[in-house]
């Protein structure tokens, strides 16, 4: 179904940078599965943060100086001073936070229902490219404000690469461009953290095209068999994300004009000082988890090859869990154990938060022990053993023969949900 | 159902979490305080502003800076441009070079930022014991409890009870973390002569300038809130809006 | 989307309610970032600036920083004051009267940037050149200008600029 332009402006463009042809098939001819549920609203929504973290960071560039001598004045001087200048520092902060929770959900969405797997697999570690681009981007932002957790975090964070055998040393002098975090790091932290969100910007691209390649799953893990299966992305799935994203704008509101420093830490509004050390050194609250694991382990070197680790699991997870099955819907064991790592993540979230004292640390030690179980062991022993419940013949039609059509596949869902 | 059972305790379990690391003060009972700024639709009190400032003044200003502050601001508290223009020039603020090359004194201009009392971090030190006296232009938010923090603070200078021995410099305070501040009492019953003939408390001191220094922290306050709750109004709007769309769209399908 | 429904009105408000409410949303979501780069509250606080004239003797001149630029403020003693008001109207490329150019006479408030291509021009110091009549002079590209600041010779299109400015006392300017 080619489009056919009216407008001839539109087809003498067209014919030449076929621009209008390509947001036609991409928009109105591309067929989405017409099952998607609101767990689907994360990938568009992830988008948006994106945009929102793009405009509302090259507007704040235009004021901030990224000198040691300036830097926290000079956001200070975007919240008081600059138009507005409030409102976009706190988007920016919030919107941060807000990306995160927006990947981390569409990641899990992801883990629950088998978009991992094939023929999925490098749409799955293009994204897992996204998160470890997102992190280090995030990682540098955090320092610019030039608080005490900006410096201290790039301090402790920083120092882990020393851990490295040999040239462990010589890297952290590199990276630092001297011998403490100073000048010359918040200077390249600030290069680096404009750039790489446009690297963000073309994994997306490379996500987006792995994507409609095979088109979305959906959450019965069955592949699209016909066009009854199927819908025109626009204006189904235009409308259903624009209602996600109205949703996302009140919680993200709610958090950017009420509570804008609720996820933050009140140390960050101490101007940094390499003699004083706060008491508790905590990043934000996206790598909390990744903190705890670091801390678990006894060993620096250890702790930093378990944390990245935790990270190398997922780009091999379509290799770990083989299950033909793609949905956890139909995946009853397997359903359990994807609910308990939630547990544990959020324990990880928790325990990252804590000073390494006490109870906290056996707790660390378990619930880092049980994540990279639940990869390399649970998962591929599950492959092997589950038997999973049977699967509808098709999207349109479900187990039960018959019935009409989607409310058909909607009653064998209620079926396996007990 | 069990599936939403399940998200909504994810949920409080993340919620929960998020809690967590915001509360980093350990010891300290922060007691919950009535702001006028509070709540989604605070707003700041004039008064209360007005004698804060003058608390930060005669009191405060000796030893702590407000350098993030510019004496413009003081518009917002209600002051006319020739009221603010007084109050600016009482303080001389360096400036220069001339064309000898060198730096000279002048009065303060309303452009001007608040003139901290020390021209240095380390000057402030050697004068206060090898203490540093922050400056209070980011104090409510740079502690945990913001005004909260700040007025339990002034307010909890106590006798230390019996078995505490507090070394000399060193001063018995409940709202500080370990109990043991370096700054000596700055309020006094009657400290302060304010300006409307509000009584001088050692409470009212320090609600004032606890407000005002909410303030300082973020003289934005009232526009970001306004500004919230017509932006979740209209989005309530629009939401609801696109959602009929979604649905009209979609009975189609369903 | 215009394919999907026939004329049905009701469908067609809601589409329209939606799209409307959404282009404003748009619009105020896109304000902030576009009143961001208009000058901010503390440049604002400096585009307005006070100077006490009586600091300059008479037949000296002092220059200020007002808005970035430099702003020339020459106590003008009698005999240049009557040489300004002197010159006939004809002779100037850019004709204008001396009493149009200045609040009191004795003091000349111009903006010290040359109407040419915006060079600083001499005449400040008592060292200066200050032209062929006896004003400033530019030495980027020879203009001169006379005890009004007008032009006189040279590739200068126009007199220098005289700010807004308004006595706030017998003797301080609020310029701006």
């Amino acid at each position: 179904m080619a489009a056919k332009f009216e407008n001839p402006i539109v087809r003498w463009i067209d014919h030449r940078l076929p621009i209008f042809s390509f947001m036609h098939h991409e928009l109105h001819e591309y067929p989405t599965p017409k099952n998607l549920n609101y767990w689907w609203n994360f990938g568009s929504l992830a988008g948006i943060a994106l945009v929102i973290m793009l405009v509302s960071g090259i507007t704040l560039a235009m004021h901030y100086t990224p000198h040691v001598d300036y830097a926290f004045d000079s956001v200070e001087r975007i919240m008081r001073d600059v138009n507005y200048g409030w409102l976009i520092r706190y988007v920016h902060m919030n919107g941060a936070s807000f990306f995160f929770i927006v990947v981390y959900i569409h990641i899990f969405r992801g883990l629950y229902y088998g978009s991992y797997k094939a023929p999925r697999e490098l749409l799955w570690m293009l994204g897992v490219v996204i998160m470890l681009l997102m992190m280090a981007t995030a990682f540098m932002g955090y320092v610019l404000p030039w608080g005490q957790m900006s410096f201290w975090g790039a301090t402790v964070i920083t120092n882990l690469f020393s851990a490295i055998p040999v040239v462990g040393e010589s890297i952290v002098t590199w990276l630092w461009g001297g011998f403490s975090v100073d000048n010359p790091t918040l200077n390249r932290f600030f290069a680096l953290h404009y750039l790489l969100p446009f690297v963000i910007v073309g994994v997306v691209v490379l996500h987006l095209v792995a994507l409609h390649r095979f088109g979305s799953n959906n959450p019965l893990g069955v592949d699209v068999k016909s066009a009854k299966d199927q819908i025109p992305f626009h204006p189904y799935y235009t409308v259903k994300d624009a209602f996600g994203l109205g949703v996302f704008l009140i919680a993200f509101s709610a958090f950017v004009f009420f509570a804008p420093n609720f996820m933050g830490h009140p140390d960050n509004y101490i101007p940094a000082d390499p003699l004083v050390t706060p008491a508790h050194i905590v990043p934000e609250w996206y790598f909390l988890p990744f903190y705890a694991i670091l801390r678990a382990i006894p060993d620096k070197l250890g702790g930093v090859l378990f944390m990245f680790g935790s990270i190398a699991v997922l780009f091999v997870l379509p290799w770990l869990d083989r299950s033909p099955v793609r949905s956890g819907q139909f995946r009853p064991v397997f359903k359990i154990f994807f609910w308990i790592l939630v547990v544990d993540v959020v324990a990880l979230t928790y325990l990252g938060g804590k000073p390494a004292e006490g109870w906290y640390v056996i707790a660390s030690r378990f619930a880092t022990a049980y994540y990279f179980l639940h990869f390399l062991v649970i998962l591929p022993l599950l492959s092997i053993f589950e038997t999973p419940r049977q699967l509808p013949k098709s999207i349109s039609e479900p187990v039960i023969g018959g019935g009409a059509g989607f409310a058909g596949a909607a009653a064998a869902r209620r079926e396996n949900v007990r | 159902m069990i599936a939403r059972i399940k998200t909504l305790a994810a949920a409080t379990l993340v919620a929960v979490t998020l809690a967590g690391p915001a509360l980093a003060a350990g010891e300290v009972a922060i007691e919950a305080q009535d702001w006028s700024f509070g709540g989604i639709f605070g707003t700041f009190d004039r008064g209360e502003l007005q004698r804060g400032l003058q608390v930060y003044q005669n009191v405060c200003a000796t030893c702590h800076g407000l350098k993030h502050v510019a004496y413009r601001n003081l518009g917002d508290l209600g002051y006319t441009d020739d009221e603010v223009k007084v109050i600016a020039a009482e303080k001389q603020t360096t400036d220069g070079p001339n064309d000898e090359g060198e730096m000279f004194e002048r009065a303060a201009l309303p452009s001007d930022r608040f003139v901290s009392p020390f021209p240095n971090d380390a000057a402030a030190r050697a004068a206060n014991g090898g203490a540093y006296p922050p400056d209070l232009s980011l104090i409510v938010d740079a502690r945990a409890g913001g005004a909260d923090y700040i007025y339990g603070l002034l307010t909890g200078y106590k006798e230390p009870p019996a078995g505490v021995t507090v070394p000399d410099g060193m001063y018995y305070n409940t709202g500080f973390g370990g109990h043991q501040i370096a700054m000596p009492p700055p309020l006094f019953p009657d400290g302060v002569t304010y300006g409307d003939g509000t009584s001088a408390t050692i409470a009212q001191q320090a609600r004032d300038v606890s407000a005002f220094l909410a303030w300082a922290s973020e003289p934005n306050l009232e526009q970001r809130k306004r500004a919230g709750v017509m932006t979740i109004l209209f989005l309530l709007v629009f939401t609801g809006l696109l959602y009929a769309t979604k649905r009209k769209i979609w009975a189609a399908v369903h | 989307m215009a394919d999907t429904h026939q004329g049905e009105t009701r469908r067609d408000f809601l589409y329209v309610a939606t799209t409307t409410v959404g282009a404003i949303g748009a619009a105020c979501v896109a304000w902030p970032f576009i009143d961001q780069m208009n000058p901010a509250a503390d440049v604002l606080a400096l585009a307005t600036i006070e100077f006490d004239t009586a600091t300059v003797a008479e037949g000296m001149a002092v220059t200020v920083k007002w808005r970035g630029k430099p702003v020339f403020v020459r106590h003008r003693t009698a005999a240049e004051i009557e040489q300004a008001k002197a010159v006939p109207l004809a002779d100037l490329p850019d004709p204008q009267a001396d009493a149009a150019r200045a609040l009191k006479p004795e003091v000349l408030v111009l903006v010290g940037v040359c109407t040419h291509l915006g060079c600083v021009p001499l005449g400040q110091k008592p060292a200066d050149p200050k032209g062929d009549y006896g004003g400033w002079f530019c030495p980027c590209h020879g203009s001169h200008y006379d005890i009004s600041g007008r032009i006189r010779k040279g590739p200068a299109p126009r007199n220098l600029e005289v700010p807004t400015y308004e006595y706030v006392s017998d003797t301080v300017v609020r310029i701006g």
